[in-house]
């Protein structure tokens, strides 16, 4: 038979893929000395698997190459070797290493061994050389040898039945390796009382004349070597009765090499590869297409087209009655259904497109780690809102700006542990990645805990490039801002890790080629945090709707911290006019909707509205609304992209009925106010209420 | 035609035993982990498992001992999977009940000449 072996390769490939990331995320895991049992168990699974798959599609390099990592992983599983960080280091190559090997298989290119090659010598020095080569398996019987008899005593115990092996079938193949002749005892059979079906009580001498060495006959009993006696001797060649006495037997298994049967697997693989001539796209591009969807996405869509296809059904009967009163009831009924399923479906699909930020995230401890090992720092990472959802194209292409500021963070920001202790600080550092939606905005946030920008050196530089006079007189704010000029790099040297010629500026301009933006926030001592938000032209969005006057906009979600009715008696006036209403502790200016946004006709008596207490950047507004209308995700437009950038709208939506609504921008709106002084944190009206409080 | 349940965390090296065997007139019903595998042993009747030993949740060895203990699995041929490395793991699987033994890598070749051993 038959079995053309590559029609498994692509799952083969999936598989081993995901489990070498499952490895390095494991990996990265692991507490050298305080392991446990079940992460080491995991991995080694996973190197199993990849073991055991390239091992049997043919992809011998592969096999070879695991086999020393997977004795390596056992060993610590069984306890047997403790792991060091040097095992853990090895075993990050390795997954590389295994990464380009199974990657160049892929695409059907011979991969470059000298790498594994490399790592294997290491893994083999640290197996105290116990590790050679391939193992051995017994070898295929020669050709051309002479037949010899051979008598068999097989006398099976009696739970052999229990064991699943069935003595027939082993006499059955016994005859199909030669000339069988067989004698069964059947003495030991009981008389019935005693009779146990369920035990086995015949046994068999054999003589089988055959051209097959002793070991082929050996491997036909391999599994009942403990469930029965067996002898297997030699007759001489001739049919004699009682010739074992002066049988020789054959060395026991003659062991060879496997290194024909594995040519042979190399063949198999080689064949089907070549023969794979079709038209096919390369599997590179095939995969960077290609998108990763949530089952339950997938599940939901399926659903929808099942209820739409029964809407269309329901439309199409209705189109073939009589029209009268009742048919047109149910047919604009049917058509409403069909606009909601629509809309549902149009959602949906938009869904797909929306990835967790986590496949961005997942690759920084990785990075995190190898680079604080190079610059010899310590360096936890913490990962907050990996399930931040954003547009794949986004995602692909903040990938590499992040990596920048990250290890621009690693590098610039973070101390060594002994400056670290000197400043009174824990000596390992921490970064953090975090994001969240804001404002129809995804924020991504990288701080770290280091040292602060250093405002004289950033100057001086710039003075000395001659960016700023030396007279100009700048905030810190503009001062930062310099870090994103063209040419700018505040190491002193050019490091492996960063100052590569790549600054902050290609950062800047990557991001802004997205439509958005990067700022940095740093105080001396305390540590930075770039931000980088980006517009989400894709984003849907949980948003409340809400009247001011005739019109309905959306606020987002996330930004609601509640809704109240205001108590006149709780509101005064501060300067410029501004209305503050008390609540609990705080003061929360109030923004009436309707005059920034220049409506007629709303409500303008403050205890008949509504307050939506809102949060931005750490300030709480209230905005003023007519009503509240239902909460509903909506799929966010690009005003810039379809008319031009509105201050304090952050996008549009259609809503169910075909109207277009804008998304308020709440920290845009802040700033639209007036109530934030340019260029700062503050909210101006914390100083105005201190004076007219107090 | 016969039943076999071929037990793998793999999905490439359970779509090739399950190919395999089908192609060779077995009717094969495929299970993720020994635990999945259990509950279904439990439900119907199979002429022989093949199970692979290192699997997430229920490994093969506990599937082996499990699936022998039940009445419906008391002669029924126990195959597992191991690879060389793992060739004490022989020793742990027989005393669990296992009929025998394929070393992995295997060839769909050898897989069916092995299966000979214990059902036809």
């Amino acid at each position: 038979m038959s079995i053309d072996l590559s029609q498994f390769f692509d799952v083969f490939f999936e598989e081993s893929f995901e489990g070498l990331d499952v490895m390095e995320a494991e990996l990265l895991n692991l507490q050298p000395g305080h392991e446990d049992s079940e992460t080491i168990n995991t991995i080694f699974r996973a190197a199993h698997s990849i073991k055991g798959g390239s091992g049997t599609f043919g992809f011998t390099s592969v096999a070879n190459f695991t086999h020393v990592l997977e004795t390596l992983l056992d060993q610590i599983r069984d306890g047997r070797r403790q792991l060091t960080a040097e095992h853990v280091n090895l075993l990050l190559q390795s997954v590389d290493c295994l990464r380009a090997l199974l990657t160049a298989l892929q695409a059907e290119e011979t991969p470059d061994l000298s790498n594994a090659n490399d790592l294997k010598v290491k893994f083999e020095v640290i197996l105290g050389g116990e590790e050679s080569a391939s193992s051995d398996t017994v070898d295929n019987a020669p050709q051309g040898r002479e037949s010899q008899t051979y008598q068999v005593d097989f006398k099976p115990l009696p739970h052999l039945f229990k064991t699943g092996n069935e003595p027939l079938y082993m006499l059955s193949e016994l005859s199909e390796l030669g000339d069988l002749e067989t004698h069964a005892f059947c003495d030991a059979i009981p008389e019935i009382d005693d009779f146990n079906p369920e035990d086995c009580y015949l046994s068999w001498r054999l003589y089988l004349t055959t051209s097959q060495p002793e070991s082929a006959i050996k491997e036909i009993f391999e599994w009942v070597e403990d469930d029965a006696e067996i002898s297997v001797t030699l007759c001489g060649g001739l049919f004699e009765d009682d010739v074992s006495a002066s049988a020789t037997p054959e060395p026991e298994f003659d062991k060879e090499k496997t290194t024909g049967k594995e040519t042979q697997n190399i063949d198999v693989t080689k064949a089907p590869l070549a023969a794979k001539a079709k038209p096919e796209t390369s599997k590179k591009s095939a995969e960077s297409t290609s998108i990763r969807v949530g089952i339950d996405k997938v599940d939901s869509l399926i659903n929808m087209v099942g209820e739409l296809v029964i809407t269309q059904a329901m439309l199409t009967q209705l189109g073939e009655q009589e029209p009268t009163e009742n048919t047109l009831a149910a047919m604009q009924e049917g058509l409403a259904q069909l606009a909601h399923n629509t809309r549902d479906l149009q959602e949906n699909v938009m869904r797909i497109r929306m990835l967790p930020i986590s496949f961005v995230f997942s690759r920084f401890p990785r990075l995190v780690r190898d680079t604080s090992q190079k610059l010899n720092k310590q360096v936890e990472l913490k990962l907050l809102g990996e399930q931040t959802e954003l547009d794949k194209t986004v995602m692909e292409k903040i990938s590499d700006p992040m990596v920048h500021l990250v290890r621009n963070s690693l590098d610039h920001g973070l101390e060594t542990p002994e400056d670290r202790i000197r400043a009174g600080k824990d000596p390992v550092g921490t970064v953090t990645l975090n994001a969240f939606h804001q404002g129809g905005n995804i924020v991504i946030e990288i701080m770290d805990d280091g040292r602060g920008l250093n405002t004289e050196k950033i100057k001086n530089k710039a003075i000395a490039n001659g960016l700023i006079q030396a007279t100009d007189e700048l905030t810190t704010e503009e001062v930062n801002e310099l870090i994103f000029r063209p040419g700018f790099s505040t190491a002193d040297e050019v490091s492996d890790i960063s100052g590569r010629g790549v600054g902050m500026d290609v950062v800047r301009r990557n991001i802004q080629a997205l439509n958005g933006s990067v700022e940095v926030t740093s105080a001396k001592g305390v540590g930075s945090t770039f931000t980088i938000r980006l517009p989400l032209t894709l984003a849907i969005l949980d948003g409340q709707l809400v009247k001011v006057a005739k019109h309905t906009y959306i606020i987002p979600l996330i930004s609601i911290v509640e809704s109240l009715q205001i108590q006149i008696k709780k509101v005064s006036k501060v300067g410029n006019g501004l209305e503050v209403l008390r609540l609990r502790d705080e003061y929360i200016p109030i923004l009436r909707l309707y005059q920034l946004f220049n409506h007629d006709g709303a409500i303008e008596e403050l205890d008949k509205t509504l307050l939506v207490v809102v949060e931005s950047d750490n300030h709480k507004v209230g905005l003023l609304v007519d009503d509240l209308l239902a909460q509903q995700q909506v799929v966010i437009k690009s005003l810039e992209a379809n008319y031009q950038k509105v201050n304090g709208i952050s996008g549009a939506t259609i809503l169910g009925d075909g109207r277009v609504s804008l998304i308020v921008d709440i920290s845009g709106l802040i700033k639209l106010s007036g109530l934030k002084r340019p260029g700062t944190q503050e909210l101006l009206v914390e100083q105005e209420l201190d004076e007219a409080v107090s | 035609m016969k039943k076999i349940l071929a037990v793998d965390d793999s999905a490439s090296m359970r779509q090739m035993v399950g190919f395999t065997l089908k192609k060779a007139g077995f009717e094969v019903t495929e299970a993720k982990d020994g635990s999945e595998a259990l509950s279904i042993a439990k439900q119907q009747g199979f002429d022989a498992v093949i199970s692979d030993v290192n699997m997430p949740v229920m490994d093969g060895i506990t599937l082996i001992k499990e699936l022998r203990s039940l009445p419906n699995y008391k002669f029924t041929p126990l195959l597992m999977l191991t690879t060389e490395s793992g060739l004490d793991k022989k020793t742990e699987g027989k005393a669990a009940g296992a009929t025998g033994w394929i070393v992995k890598p295997f060839n769909p070749e050898q897989l069916l000449a092995v299966l000979k051993k214990v059902i036809r």
